[in-house]
């Protein structure tokens, strides 16, 4: 156990969970359906031609909490797969590369989830009213 | 004899690993050993000669299947998975068949081949049966059968709700294609949108379609869960989340993707199925009931439903690439990204489905966006496919051909995808035969032909030899040809305007020749498939039977040994790796010599090992179920519960949900929670492990918790409904309207959330051996969880909502008659605890009933809470 001296340890096995894998598409699901309803609920109640005006502004800032929490998940996946000499493809069956596979994973789906929400998001830069 | 590695050399990879990858496997050498201490070792010397064939003897004795006419009460994953996959490919059969009549059909202008209904009923079933009763049975099906040998483990975790899946698919299968013989098949198309189905068609159709693919929703649900619970609960020890082999991701995906997608569309088919047989205006405007409910919950469904039949076929490329470029995958994480992803973005785009539906264009845009963004982790895993075999060096093959076929007749359909996810291109291509085009070129390209390769590439596991490469191969060109002679040119009969499910068009108008061309391509496919099919069902009594592991793969399904064992594996492996069979040393002789965990049945049981979900560290020897006819009569009698149904015959279907009831609590009571004879047991290798487990650590509750994971999605489809028609209305609820108030529901609300607490109450003090408080608990609960129901269902009476005057009181009907039926369910759960406890079959050591019941009850005051608020407090506040 001289690694110690010089690496902290990996994260034991109750540290870890699958669900981290899924904050990041959560969040961008959780987005989705904020704008997606949002728009739905005003084009149905204000009619169709109406102006989207405060709803654009809406879904700028749903869109800037959820790439903040996509961000900080990014942040935390790729710290778990720097963690200590860090190279795909994280096949060894140690704790520590279970733990650098699994940040890994959370970092590309974050990075996955952030494109796609600016995508859902750049469609209230185009439309102006709900037509 | 226990057979040595195949010529490649023991232990090794094949192939040279380059530099940079030796590299990458330098790592410190501390990190190669747990910090606890290593991984237990195999026995280093093999066990006497006389223990080891007493070994297999009992192994043999305990697994084998059951001979004569109980044969078919086999529960092992290989004889129901078998029969499964058969019962789905010969579905595919039928669903070509009917294929193919309707190309006869529109081979030529104004034909009278078959009559516009008759060609109605067709097209309908040749979706339906080919998404319901093949592309995702198949898969289920499948992995039914080959999961438990990639996780070397000896079965699933529940064999007798794989082999009820079976049955119910099965004769709800056969239910539904049956009709079309009595032409009283459902003729809406695969989607069955309202007002059609609800208002001009007042056949049986509809309902044998609601009823009997309900039916077929709930076992394939039943599978999702088996699924879900092997692939995180039954791995081998060793084998961490970061070692399980590609395959088991996708369907872990998939099998939760099924979990959140088919419920919206069960809750849809409730709705539809009352408004028929009750006339409860769900999608009739003229009493505030809207269409479109009924299009948002399948779509919900249905484009998902797209991705659950596509990521299983590309999880059989995730294993046949490597297999054949013969080295590990490049990218895993970034096939782990892909399948991810893509179950998650695909609950994005259903509305895709809806341009042409008036939605507002921001509506539009938004799904658009998310159309486009799935093209993303498609691609990349596609990309990692193409990366492993430049990486490797390619051995031509079948399922090589099949691969490659599928990829790119797929990246094809992939793009006409993302030229009608553009919302412009849609309107103009919308409903005609250009839509067709696109999704036969995914569907085919992303599913068939892997699924195809897949049988080649599996079918010496299952039986011991291999297909012909030469009929392979003809099936192969013949098939490609054909698709493409058949499919191609339908996107131009679609861009000049033909539009689908029409019986017969006239001439003249630019669509004869490219039809007869369409038609003519169907039966060179059709042959190319019957070529297929010959050669898996042509007699090979004289063929030798192929080497084990034939295609020198790396995963652990390739241990089987050729002339299978019922036993699945002879000892279950510490696995270190991706590739156990190219990695680690000595693999094969020391799982065959038993030196690994478990490797004998002394006490006559079938038993696998339950690992934890990361790590995969061994937690339980787990005793799993024998033959039994008892699934094929709870499917029978569940079964008969629907289709009675269909035809109005409601005392049958009463006795029917009797004997079904029944014969599922016997069921319980026999076969499962079972009080072991001893607490622990030697598993092997200095590991002693429990065999009763309990709460989280079993995998009965976690099968509990994922199965009200998908109850709550429906109840969640049912509680969309509701506001939905708050958002389409101007006033809802609407004026005048006197119910529910506020005192009955609270008061029946109140009652069921006191049955919850007292069931959390009974937990506990069975666990503290306090048995009057127990029973006062249960039967408590019982009582107050019937009361609250009564409260419930009088509250709507008293205040006057008559369901079938208005779609308000409907929905609040419905949300209602949900929550009753579970407490009704959960009084019945009451009851069986009581009784396990009179029986002495739930002590306070053994908690599993009651504490899978409490979960139970935990999602039920749930239920309870949400029906409450809605119904009682939306009111007030809207």
């Amino acid at each position: 156990m001289a690694s110690q001296d010089r690496t902290e340890r990996p994260r034991a096995e109750h540290q870890e969970s699958l669900w981290v894998l899924a904050i990041s598409p959560l969040v961008w699901a959780a987005h989705f359906m904020a704008c997606y309803l949002t728009a739905a609920i005003w084009c149905a109640k204000q009619g169709r031609g109406a102006e989207l005006g405060s709803v654009r502004l809406t879904i700028a800032a749903y869109t800037a909490v959820a790439m903040v929490a996509i961000a900080a998940t990014a942040w935390m996946g790729w710290r778990r797969h720097r963690f200590g000499s860090a190279a795909t493809p994280h096949d060894l069956d140690t704790p520590a590369d279970r733990q650098r596979f699994l940040g890994f994973a959370t970092l590309l789906l974050s990075a996955l989830s952030g494109v796609a929400t600016l995508y859902v998001a750049l469609t209230a830069v185009f439309f102006e009213t709900c037509r | 004899m226990s057979p040595e590695r195949p010529p490649e050399g023991p232990g090794r990879r094949p192939g040279e690993p380059d530099a940079e990858d030796r590299a990458l496997r330098e790592r410190p050498p501390e990190e190669r050993e747990e910090p606890g201490g290593r991984d237990p070792r195999p026995l280093p010397q093999a066990p006497p000669p006389e223990l080891r064939t007493a070994q297999e003897h009992r192994l043999i004795q305990a697994w084998k299947a059951p001979k004569g006419w109980r044969y078919w009460s086999a529960v092992n994953n290989t004889e129901v998975g078998l029969w499964y996959t058969c019962a789905a490919f010969l579905f595919f059969l039928f669903g070509g068949v009917l294929a193919l009549l309707m190309r006869v059909q529109l081979a030529v202008p104004n034909n009278d081949f078959l009559s516009a209904d008759l060609y109605n009923q067709i097209f309908t079933l040749h979706g339906s049966v080919m998404m319901f009763l093949f592309a995702v049975p198949v898969f289920e099906a499948f992995s039914i059968y080959v999961m438990p040998q990639m996780l070397g483990a000896r079965d699933l975790p529940f064999p007798r709700l794989s082999a009820y899946g079976f049955w119910a698919f099965v004769l709800g299968g056969t239910f539904v294609c049956g009709s079309i013989f009595f032409g009283a098949a459902p003729k809406g198309g695969w989607f069955m949108y309202p007002p059609l189905t609800t208002a001009y068609q007042p056949g049986i159709g509809a309902d044998i379609w609601l009823l009997g693919l309900s039916f077929i929703e709930v076992a394939a649900i039943a599978a999702a869960v088996e699924l879900i619970v092997g692939v995180l609960k039954c791995r081998p020890p060793g084998m961490r989340i970061n070692l399980i082999p590609l395959y088991t991701w996708y369907i872990l995906v998939v099998a939760v993707m099924i979990l959140f997608a088919f419920p919206p569309l069960i809750a849809g088919d409730i709705l539809l199925e009352l408004e028929r047989m009750l006339h409860w205006p769900f999608f009739d405007p003229a009493k505030g009931g809207d269409p479109m409910l009924w299009q948002h919950l399948f779509w919900i469904f249905g484009h998902p439903e797209v991705y659950i039949v596509f990521l299983p076929s590309i999880a059989l490329v995730a294993m046949i690439v490597p297999t054949f470029a013969q080295r590990p995958i490049v990218g895993y994480g970034w096939v782990v990204l892909a399948a991810v992803g893509t179950g998650f973005i695909s609950f994005g785009l259903w509305v895709h489905h809806m341009y042409t539906t008036g939605l507002p264009g921001i509506s539009l845009g938004l799904f658009s966006a998310a159309s486009e963004a799935v093209a993303i982790p498609t691609g990349v895993q596609i990309f990692c496919f193409l990366a492993t075999l430049l990486a490797g060096r390619v051995v031509r093959s079948v399922p090589m051909l099949f691969v490659f076929g599928g990829i790119a007749t797929f990246v094809i359909g992939g793009l006409t995808g993302v030229m009608v996810a553009l919302v412009p291109f849609d309107f103009q291509a919308h409903d005609t035969y250009f839509v067709v085009s696109h999704l036969h070129y995914v569907l085919i390209g992303g599913a068939l032909f892997p699924i195809v390769a897949g049988v080649y590439y599996f079918f010496p596991l299952v039986s011991g030899k291999r297909l012909s490469d030469r009929l392979g191969r003809i099936a192969f060109w013949v098939m490609l040809v054909g698709f493409n002679v058949t499919f191609f040119p339908m996107h131009l009969t679609g861009l000049r305007g033909l539009p689908r499910r029409v019986f017969t068009y006239p001439e003249g108008l630019g669509f004869d020749a490219l039809n007869l061309v369409s038609s003519v391509g169907a039966f060179v496919l059709a042959g190319g498939i019957a070529v297929f099919a010959w050669d898996v069902l042509r007699p090979k009594g004289r063929q030798p039977y192929a080497p084990r592991n034939p295609w020198n793969a790396g995963t652990l399904e390739w241990l089987a040994e050729v002339r299978g064992k019922p036993w699945g594996v002879r000892s279950i492996p510490e696995i270190d790796s991706r590739y156990p069979l190219w990695e680690q040393e000595n693999f094969v002789r020391d799982v065959d010599q038993g030196r690994f965990y478990l490797p004998d049945a002394a006490e006559g049981r079938r038993e696998t090992l339950v690992t934890s979900i990361i790590d995969a560290k061994p937690e339980q020897c787990l005793r799993v179920p024998g033959p039994s006819f008892l699934p094929f009569a709870a499917a029978l009698f569940t079964g008969g519960v629907f289709i009675f149904s269909t035809y109005h015959w409601w005392w049958l279907a009463v006795a029917s949900g009797v004997l079904a009831l029944a014969t599922i609590l016997v069921w319980l009571w026999t076969g499962t929670a079972v009080i072991p004879e001893k607490s622990a047991k030697d598993v092997g290798l200095g590991v002693t492990l429990p065999i009763y487990r309990s709460g989280p650590a079993s995998v009965g509750w976690w099968a509990m918790f994922i199965t009200m994971l998908g109850d709550l999605t429906a109840f969640a489809g049912l509680v969309f409904g509701y506001f939905f028609y708050w958002t389409v209305h101007e006033d809802f609820p609407p004026e005048g309207a006197t119910g529910p108030g506020v005192l009955w529901p609270c008061l029946g609300g109140g009652a069921l959330l006191a049955a919850w607490l007292l069931t959390v109450l009974a937990r506990s003090a069975n666990r503290s051996g306090r048995r009057g408080l127990f029973y006062t608990g249960v039967l408590g609960g019982a009582a107050l969880a019937a009361a609250g129901g009564v409260a419930l269902v009088v509250g709507l009476r008293i205040t006057g909502m008559d369901p079938a005057s208005h779609v308000y009181p409907a929905i609040v009907w419905v949300l209602v008659l949900w929550t009753v039926i579970h407490a009704g369910a959960g009084i019945v759960m009451h009851l069986y605890a009581a009784a396990r406890a009179v029986a002495r079959r739930l002590t306070p050591e053994h908690d599993t009933d009651i504490a899978n019941v409490t979960l139970y009850w935990h999602f039920v005051a749930l239920t309870v809470v949400v029906t409450v608020a809605v119904i009682a407090g939306f009111p007030l506040v809207s």
